[in-house]
């Protein structure tokens, strides 16, 4: 579990900064809107990530931070002409002011109180949405939000919003795995399996919530603005509790309290629906399969899959090495 | 403030549980660098008392002193960053982490480093983990454990689970460490080890509180004995006092023959 944890990351950056160079170049245009899509999903995963898996607490309303984000930098960017870098930093700060707010009285509940408040408040923001029609438009949408641009740079073409999202895809997975290895990410595993036990080792429990609840709307703030720049027309129907319910399934199929599980859920989950379109009524039942499926067979989810195939390779490698008079296992 | 004697020290502590009265009036003193037990029959109200001092449970009434200072109204974290660090009678392991994972987790407070340190992992980040690192691997030679730092907490047997939580908890740096039956579930070799470890522990200079059943352990590392009763203070002493006590071999001694 931990082994593969503790080793260096290294290489497995360099693999996976080169595989989001490598890959619009390898598959044909069209999946470069689909991967844009998966890398604003592997955001609000790996955001959710970190709550959920590492920290041991539900959401089950992160579309919320995701929406209002993706609201404010459209509103902002089309009724008020600000310009696009201003919009998302303010749609990111109201994400992370709103999780703030609604974080200290909710994190106190535990469990499925806790799944419930989250729940309510994605309603709740949901119904904000459909009826602020002066400000969102209503059900039927805000159109005409301008294209990101940045330094005199308009990012119009597909590949170009690619690089953007991937890019800061790469950049948060950084973040998040330095906070995974250090006294905090100690700290969030540790209330994850005893609250008692982290506050009498001098854990702040009630501060480390609010902290990687905020992260985690910041996270989803950051994806929810970058959607609303590259679709350029957003609605409710894309914040509403059906999206929570989406991260939620590619953090638990990705594998709980796995960074890299959380993209490989993210991608995994955005890229089979385009494969079987005929499911596109019943997804909500596929989800929910899913999710049953993995946490029953496969616990840890997709990661603690790739982890058992590599060990399992590992080992046989190391069999025939030793067969083969090679160096055993250095220390 | 009667020198020495207030080092730690409670008055006065009253608990309830709706109708059940866990602790009455409870009052404890515990010189510096000392063993002190805190000994009484199965719900006579110890851990109840230890979840009051490390700021679990609020006290209907009463104060803890530590040090010269109260430490009412102090929430768990605080009471640990005022030095005071336990472990659990039930043990409360981090299952989701190697062995030396806990005890980097015990060394929280000690770690020197921001969110500033880690997200940019500035020079000091590293400097301060491999301190932790070296640090948290000691505490596991300290206790025994030396050759289990990378298995998952989960697998070590149950004795090793209960010298995994003193190392977490050593690795905090207390001045006052509180044992919650450190030797239930050991066997005799297990505890004959504690008893060692124990006093190893206050030659570190750490005072020592340690609720337990094992009388034979109690009276031979104790310097003094608090004995509890249906959550009121029976008597307090020396083991030999408290051994010699009518009320306490009625009450608790004499059952256990
Ligand atoms: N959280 C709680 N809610 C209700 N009652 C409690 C709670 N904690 C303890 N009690 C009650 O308080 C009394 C003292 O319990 P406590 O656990 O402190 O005893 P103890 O001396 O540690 O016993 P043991 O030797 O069995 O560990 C018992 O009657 C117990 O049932
Ligand atoms: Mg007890």
């Amino acid at each position: 579990m931990s082994s593969i944890r503790e080793t260096s990351s290294a290489p497995g950056l360099a693999l996976f900064a080169a595989a989001i160079v490598a890959a619009p170049f390898l598959l044909p245009d069209y999946y470069q809107s689909v991967l844009i899509v998966a890398g604003l999903f592997a955001i609000l995963s790996m955001g959710l990530n970190l709550l959920m898996g590492y920290a041991g607490q539900i959401s089950l309303g992160h579309a919320a931070f995701y929406g209002l984000s993706a609201y404010a930098s459209g509103i902002l960017t089309t009724t008020f002409h600000w310009p696009v870098p201003a919009g998302i930093a303010a749609g990111v700060v109201l994400s992370g002011v709103t999780a703030a707010l609604i974080g200290i009285p909710t994190l106190k509940l535990k469990g499925h109180y806790l799944a419930m408040g989250t729940l309510g408040f994605g309603v709740i923001v949901y119904i904000v949405f459909n009826e602020a029609v002066a400000l969102t438009a209503g059900p039927s949408g805000l159109t005409g939000i301008p294209r990101l641009s940045a330094f005199g740079k308009i990012f119009s073409t597909d590949r170009e919003y690619y690089f953007v999202v991937w890019g800061t895809v790469f950049l948060l997975f950084v973040l998040a795995r330095n906070l995974v290895r250090s006294r905090m990410g100690r700290a969030l595993r540790a209330i994850h399996t005893s609250e008692s036990a982290a506050s009498v080792l001098g854990i702040d429990v009630a501060r480390y919530k609010a902290f990687v609840f905020v992260l985690s709307a910041v996270y989803a703030g950051i994806a929810g603005a970058l959607y609303a720049h590259f679709v350029t027309f957003i609605s409710p129907g894309s914040f509403s509790f059906h999206a929570s319910t989406q991260v939620v399934t590619m953090v638990v199929l990705g594998g709980m309290a796995s960074l890299w599980g959380a993209v490989a859920g993210a991608v995994f989950l955005t890229v089979l629906p385009e494969w079987l379109r005929a499911i596109e009524d019943y997804d909500i039942l596929v989800y929910g399969a899913i999710l049953v499926l993995t946490m029953r067979f496969l616990p840890g989810g997709l990661a603690e899959g790739v982890e058992r195939v590599l060990s399992a390779l590992a080992s046989i490698f190391r069999g025939k090495a030793k067969a083969s008079g090679g160096e055993g296992k250095k220390p | 403030m009667t020198g020495r004697a207030s080092y730690f020290s409670g008055e006065g502590i009253t608990l309830r549980f709706g109708g059940v009265t866990a602790l009455r009036d409870v009052a404890f003193s515990v010189s510096e660098g000392t063993v002190h037990a805190m000994i009484g029959p199965n719900g006579a109200g110890k851990t109840s008392l230890f979840n009051v001092i490390t700021g679990l449970y609020a006290p209907d009434s009463g104060t803890v002193r530590f040090a010269g200072a109260s430490l009412s109204g102090l929430p768990p974290h605080a009471v640990a960053q005022a030095g005071i660090v336990r472990t659990f009678q039930n043990l409360e392991i981090f299952t989701n982490m190697t062995v030396l994972e806990n005890v980097l987790t015990g060394a929280h407070l000690s770690a020197k480093y921001g969110p500033f340190d880690f997200f940019l992992r500035t020079p000091r980040y590293f400097r301060e983990e491999r301190r932790l690192r070296e640090e948290a691997l000691a505490e596991l030679s300290f206790v025994g454990l030396e050759g289990d730092a990378s298995l998952p907490a989960a697998q070590l047997p149950f004795g090793s689970q209960r010298m995994l939580e003193i190392a977490r908890a050593l690795a905090a740096h207390p001045r006052l460490l509180l044992l919650d039956e450190p030797a239930a579930g050991l066997n005799i070799r297990e505890t004959s080890a504690l008893g060692e470890l124990i006093r190893k522990i206050v030659a570190r200079g750490v005072t020592v509180v340690m609720v337990e059943h094992d009388m034979a352990l109690v009276m031979d590392i104790s310097d003094r004995v608090t004995v509890l009763n249906y959550g009121e203070v029976l008597a307090d002493g020396t083991p030999a006092e408290v051994q010699r006590n009518p009320a306490v071999v009625a009450a608790y001694l004499g059952e256990e023959d």
